[in-house]
């Protein structure tokens, strides 16, 4: 079932810069799509038009079923530095109201599933690169999402906390039945994580490639994997190259 | 240990310069009217300890109120411009030439207008002037600081205007506020002074008065007694503030953290 589509979207900034030309793509339900190409050729701006916080030029963006509750990972952790982990991770419920002891309760169970269960009193300053990343993943699926939008969120993690939060949210995406949208600009990231690596080209980015990864890739460094990132990079230095 | 030399020093140095004060005043002989010595201005500072400490009480009474209103007023217009670019384009101009204008030019008028028999009102007044635009400056800039990410993200969850304000755009704020609010507590001391010195004689009972008062009696002594009040009132003032924020920012702020 296709949770959501876009169809010949573009977007042109008010400084005149084309982002992105002429998208379309499909995201079925349940889905673990990235979304791969060089820097500047307009991944984050897909994923903000996917989230509603950007309208498109031209085209659209359809949801067939209703908007689904939607959980938003930046680059950046993004966390407020006054308030601790428990109040960062229940934003997304104080926000909509939620009675502040179900917020509480369940922004602790998220933060446990993320691996930082007895950090809730943490301030962010107080927490590692990898730790902030992990809050902020814990308040992206508090509303208990179906769509979760990455906007390369690990990109300034160093290898191993990238590798470690991964898998943690490999485990989340079977877990939780979540539908995710993954910008990246790793090629083994993508191949290791997605079922499905949509590759767009350099600015104004359009995709020139869909590659659809089939069965599980259970290591990093599987033949599987390895196979997987080889037609990638065969599909992003085409991207770069046309 | 660090901490005890930050305190040592300065007395060591205030010891040093009231002595060399005291001796030279003997030495040369100079005329009380002039220079009064510093053991004449404690003594004059005892004689009329009483009345000068209700003249301090009303002068920190009219900064309290000044500073108060000012902190409301700033944080209020503030708040008004991140809601509407409108209203910021059509008042900062005016919120600037309040600010440029010598408030002792306009003190005046305030005194007329506001009328010799409601004095205290029109000294708060001249003082909140003074005091509002660090303040101003301090809020909106704060408020403007919020995180786009994180504002896209209250976004994204459908967080009215309100709880914008309320969860990012404040606490982002309040670094930057209590820094307005340093620099606004000791303008508002001297918005008190000046607006005292404006109302002259027989209106104000305030320490301003006093050192007007006392000029004109060649009562040296009791100015430089009025003078010291109105600089540990001025430093008072900025040590609480400084304590206030660092009891607001100790936690997460880098500004408050200690190594």
């Amino acid at each position: 079932m296709t949770l959501l589509s876009l169809f010949g979207v573009g977007k042109q900034f008010s400084n005149g810069t084309q982002a992105l030309r002429d998208l379309s793509f499909c995201v079925n339900q349940g889905a673990f799509v990235s979304l791969l190409g060089p820097s500047g050729c307009g991944k984050s701006t897909a994923l903000r038009l996917t989230a509603g916080l950007l309208a498109p030029d031209t085209g659209t963006v359809d949801f067939p079923s209703s908007r689904p509750e939607t959980g938003f990972v930046f680059q950046e952790p993004t966390l407020m530095p006054w308030a601790d982990a428990l109040t960062n991770v229940r934003l997304p419920l104080d926000l909509k109201s939620v009675r502040r002891d179900e917020a509480n309760a369940r922004a602790a169970v998220v933060l446990a599933r993320v691996g930082l269960g007895g950090f809730e009193r943490a301030l962010p300053r107080e927490l590692s690169g990898g730790m902030k990343m992990r809050v902020s993943l814990a308040r992206a699926l508090v509303a208990q999402p179906q769509l979760l939008l990455l906007d390369e969120p690990f990109a300034a993690l160093d290898e191993i906390t990238r590798a470690q939060l991964g898998d943690d949210l490999l485990r989340l995406w079977q877990e939780d039945g979540l539908t995710i949208l993954f910008v990246t600009h790793s090629v083994s990231e993508s191949a290791y994580l997605s079922q499905r690596v949509l590759v767009l080209s350099q600015r104004p980015g359009t995709i020139t490639a869909d590659i659809a990864l089939p069965g599980a890739r259970d290591a990093r460094l599987s033949p599987a994997t390895i196979e997987a990132q080889r037609t990638i990079s065969t599909a992003l230095n085409g991207a770069i190259a046309a | 240990m660090t901490r005890a030399l930050d305190i040592a020093f300065p007395l060591a140095l205030a010891a040093l310069v009231l002595g060399a004060w005291e001796w030279a005043i003997h030495h040369w002989q100079v005329p009380h009217y002039v220079l009064p010595a510093p053991s004449a201005i404690a003594q004059a500072l005892c004689a009329n300890f009483a009345s000068l400490m209700a003249s301090l009480g009303s002068t920190l009474w009219v900064t309290l109120q000044a500073f108060a209103a000012a902190t409301l007023l700033g944080v209020a217009t503030a708040i008004g411009f991140t809601q509407s670019r409108l209203l910021e384009r059509t008042l900062y101009p005016y919120a600037v030439i309040l600010q440029v204008t010598p408030v002792v030019a306009i003190a005046p008028l305030i005194l007329i207008w506001v009328g010799f028999d409601h004095i205290n009102l029109a000294l708060v007044i001249v003082a909140t002037i003074v005091a509002f635009f660090p303040i101003l400056a301090g809020a909106t800039l704060g408020l403007k600081s919020a995180d786009f990410n994180l504002l896209d993200l209250a976004r994204l969850h459908g967080a009215s205007r309100l709880q914008v304000l309320w969860r990012i755009r404040l606490p982002t704020a309040l670094p930057y506020l209590l820094s307005g609010m340093k620099t606004a507590g000791g303008l508002a001391l001297i918005g008190a002074v000046v607006a005292e010195f404006v109302a002259g004689s027989g209106t104000a009972t305030g320490l301003a008065w006093r050192i007007v008062e006392s000029g004109n009696r060649l009562e040296i002594a009791t100015l430089f007694a009025a003078l010291a009040l109105l600089a540990l009132a001025g430093v008072v003032i900025f040590a609480a503030l400084s304590l206030l924020e660092w009891a607001l920012l100790r936690r997460w702020h880098e500004s408050a953290i200690s190594e």
